[in-house]
């Protein structure tokens, strides 16, 4: 009850942080989708080089969150910004990479030898097949990189609280710091809460992406 | 008409370059379907695929109607070709409507245009447009999805069309139905095709012309019923198979053997007068009696004619069967073995007597235009492999 | 050909920036900082190590069978809402996951082992049962028809056959664990999150450093580590990596 009392008392609060939280990861991935996807088509066109890129970004995802902010933070305040926006920004765009890119260039690289063919056999240049044929396959893939890659950062950017970047995480900080369990299991609970709904809402919009030929093709991915 | 000059493709391989065509030159006139038959690995593929350059040829040219297509731009080449794959290939994202107006909407038709030619070539597949154009290849049959890969093909309506075992990939008793589909539209289409297969009876099926591949080269490339009667070498015959003559039977219409000569009775006749036509024309065993439109109603035979007195209308037997002009050997042996039989009469479209068919005429046939091979399991001489 | 040229010049791009790296962490006395906190350091990393083993190694442990219990035929009825539970677990953050932890237990080592042990479990759970649940049905048909008994077909067929991808979930799960455990410093338990944390706290880049450099480089560690495990220990036959 104290729990509710405390949610509701502080709900302005709440949602503005909130609103932070779900602005900053989308933002961040946002991002990180423009640059990743390029970056997946590119590397379909030569295996090593793909498999270099893949390799560095699972190593970026490797490395635990904190760490890359106490790696950043000294690098970060060369420029005066070690501690706020930018450092979990930064994060959140790296962690997004892989899923991303990993995601896309699997997509396209599966795609099935014999429509590539059949698309190359009615005279579709590289930009056509990609377009009416590579991509629109891939969506659903791409999408699902997506969605992990904004899961996983709701939870980053949750911890990113403790370099001063704001969000939900905040509540847990300040719940541990002052030893106030209401701020504590408020804060866990709506960033859990606030992961899950996102995943399942980006699921249903993977699955309207889908292309209606493919519905059977994608669970299957 | 498409024309290879010297077509050759070189693969480099880990192992060392090799050959997968070499110089291959060979015509298929406007309007014919020219199979390219061979075992795996033979070339045919390779060869099929170096026309409209999914596969870029090491040396050598191709002519299509007479123009020489390596200034050509690889796109538009290929949009002015049809090409059919085994494996089909219809893009699961677009509806059969978008699969099948790809290339008229990559060549910039408008809306209207492309989609009443859908609608076209949907009739013209015996696929209902209303009903399949809005759905999506997955909710299709094998083949159904390979005919609207056809449909494809044909949508820009282009002179020449590849197929790359097109059916192999169906069902038996389905491939043989839209083989026939394919081949009555093809008469009424005349494209000139190109088309691999790896099954004898596909071949002397489909093809106008056979073109028989081993290890990179061109060995024999005629009709099919000069291929089926004069193997080149051993290596063509074996892959004919032992029963190469029979083959055959499927090639030869009623028309090129039948004989018009055929005696008859009518039912007024008497017996005693069937004899002496039977002993007349020579028959073995029986006569056809005919009605006053000339149609054959009964069978009068030998032992019954020589030991009864009587009209032949009182006296007669049910004909076993009759074959028309048009059908095939294959048929006619077919009829006779189950009938133990020697002959058959032959009717027009009216159902009249044109003439009968009798086993002695077939073998002749056949037997005068089968040659053995001359060479045994000899070397092939460079002669017999380069046309 | 341009692609080796470019890889040339970055790797002498990159001993230049070490050299200068070298050169001015030297003349601006951070080594020396650094030697300072190398017996934290030390102590630290083990006490790390040892969150780690504990909650990975409990969590291997209970994971394993859950996953083979679930998909246990005779637990189709469950197995579906389970892992249902088991995918929406994994979607909350481990910092929330710890947070709870501590509300509940308190402060200390056994709220964070149990927190760590928790997030670890579910990804190994998940992957079990879905490596378990791939294998192909004509293997277990064929399995069956060659007179194999249930534990022998788990044995002998199953299990070998999802290994693979059992061994991606223990990799990911440890990952995930092995980047938690600076979390675990803030209710309590130690690690080098210590040095992170204060590091952040007292605005100390150093310390920082000190703390996050192992840090990552611990997880990049631990991820080849069970890498390497999964690649000598899966059947060849059934192993991707070794195709």
């Amino acid at each position: 009850m104290e729990l509710i009392r405390y949610a509701l008392d502080n709900l302005d609060l709440l949602t503005s942080r909130t609103i932070e939280h779900i602005a900053l990861v989308g933002v961040a991935v946002g991002l990180a989708t423009l640059t990743g996807v390029p970056i997946g088509i590119a590397i379909t066109k030569n295996e090593r080089v793909a498999r270099a890129v893949l390799y560095v970004a699972s190593i970026i995802v490797t490395v635990p969150s904190i760490a890359l902010f106490g790696i950043m933070i000294p690098v970060l305040s060369l420029i005066g910004q070690g501690i706020g926006y930018l450092p979990a920004v930064i994060a959140v765009l790296l962690y997004s990479q892989l899923p991303i890119i990993r995601n896309t260039y699997t997509a396209i690289h599966n795609v099935d030898p014999a429509l590539r063919e059949a698309a190359r056999g009615i005279g579709m240049s590289q930009n056509q097949r990609l377009r009416m044929v590579e991509i629109p396959l891939a969506v659903p893939v791409i999408m699902a990189g997506v969605r992990t890659a904004v899961v996983l950062n709701i939870g980053v950017m949750a911890i990113a609280a403790y370099i001063g970047a704001g969000g939900l995480g905040t509540f847990i900080s300040r719940g541990i710091s002052q030893s106030d369990p209401r701020q504590l299991i408020v804060g866990a609970v709506a960033v859990s809460l606030l992961a899950i709904i996102v995943d399942y809402s980006l699921l249903a919009i993977q699955k309207r992406l889908t292309p209606r030929g493919m519905e059977r093709a994608a669970e299957t991915a | 008409m498409i024309r290879l000059d010297n077509l050759t493709k070189v693969f480099d391989t880990p192992k060392g370059p090799v050959t997968a065509a070499d110089h291959i030159t060979m015509e298929v006139p406007s309007g014919e379907i020219c199979i390219l038959l061979g075992p795996s690995g033979c070339g045919k593929t390779t060869t099929l695929k170096m026309v409209n350059r999914i596969i870029r040829p090491t040396s050598g040219k191709v002519f299509i109607n007479g123009e020489d297509t390596t200034g050509l731009d690889t796109q538009d080449l290929r949009r002015s070709i049809g090409y059919v794959i085994q494996q089909i290939g219809l893009f699961p994202n677009m509806t059969i409507e978008e699969n099948i107006t790809v290339v008229p909407r990559l060549l910039g038709w408008d809306k209207a245009r492309y989609q009443e030619r859908a609608r076209e070539l949907m009739r013209m597949i015996a696929l209902e447009p209303d009903a399949f154009l809005k759905r999506y290849p997955s909710e299709l049959s094998g083949g159904q999805q390979q005919r609207i890969g056809v449909a494809r093909a044909l949508a820009a309506d282009p002179p020449v069309m590849l197929m790359d075992e097109p059916f192999g990939a169906i069902d038996p008793i389905n491939r043989a139905v839209i083989q026939d589909e394919f081949l009555k539209m093809q008469q009424a289409l005349k494209k000139t095709i190109m088309f691999v297969s790896h099954d004898i009876d596909e071949a002397i099926k489909m093809g106008d012309r056979v073109a028989v591949f081993r290890e990179g080269r061109l060995v024999q490339y005629s009709t099919p019923d000069d291929l089926l009667a004069a193997p080149r070498n051993a290596f063509v015959e074996s892959f004919l198979g032992e029963d190469r003559a029979l083959k055959r039977l499927n090639l030869v219409k009623v028309r090129e053997v039948v004989s018009d000569e055929i005696g008859t009775v009518r039912p007024g006749d008497t017996l005693e007068q069937a004899l002496a036509r039977i002993d007349d024309f020579g028959y073995q065993n029986s006569i056809l009696m005919v009605n006053d439109k000339h149609q054959p109603v009964g069978l009068i035979t030998r032992a019954l004619a020589r030991t009864t007195k009587g009209y032949c209308r009182d006296h007669f037997q049910n004909v076993p069967a009759t074959v028309t002009l048009e059908d095939d050997l294959r048929k006619v042996a077919s009829l006779m073995f189950a009938q133990d039989t020697t002959w058959l009469p032959c009717v027009d479209d009216e159902g009249r007597v044109c003439g009968q068919i009798t086993q002695r005429a077939m073998t002749h046939h056949l037997g005068s235009r089968f040659r053995p091979t001359q060479e045994d399991d000899t070397p092939i001489p460079d002669a017999a492999t380069r046309e | 050909m341009p692609i080796q040229r470019l890889k040339g010049v970055l790797r002498i791009l990159l001993l230049i920036a070490v050299f200068l790296g070298g050169v001015w962490s030297q003349s601006s006395g951070v080594i020396d900082d650094f030697r300072f906190y190398l017996p934290d350091v030390q102590y630290l990393t083990v006490q790390h190590l040892w969150l780690t083993a504990v909650s990975g190694g409990l969590a291997i442990l209970v994971a394993i069978p859950l996953g083979i219990a679930l998909s246990r035929p005779s637990m189709v009825r469950f197995a579906e809402s389970a892992m249902q539970v088991l995918n929406v677990g994994t979607t909350i953050p481990t910092l929330a996951v710890l947070a709870l932890s501590m509300s509940f237990l308190g402060i200390g080592t056994v709220p964070a082992v149990f927190g760590l042990f928790v997030a670890t479990l579910l990804p190994i759970a998940r992957n079990t049962y879905a490596g378990l649940k791939g294998v192909s049905p004509a293997l277990m048909e064929a399995a069956a028809g060659i007179g194999m008994s249930p534990t022998q077909r788990l044995l002998k067929v199953e299990l070998p056959n999802a290994l693979y991808v059992i061994f991606a979930g223990i990799r990911t799960a440890l990952t995930i664990n092995v980047g938690t455990v600076p979390l675990a410093f803030l209710i309590g338990a130690g690690g080098l999150g210590e040095l992170i944390f204060t590091g952040i706290d007292l605005y100390d880049p150093v310390m920082m450093l000190a703390g996050a450099i192992p840090t990552a480089l611990l997880a990049i560690v631990v991820d080849a580590l069970v890498s390497t495990t999964a690649f000598v220990v899966v059947p060849r036959g059934v192993n991707p990596s070794r195709a």
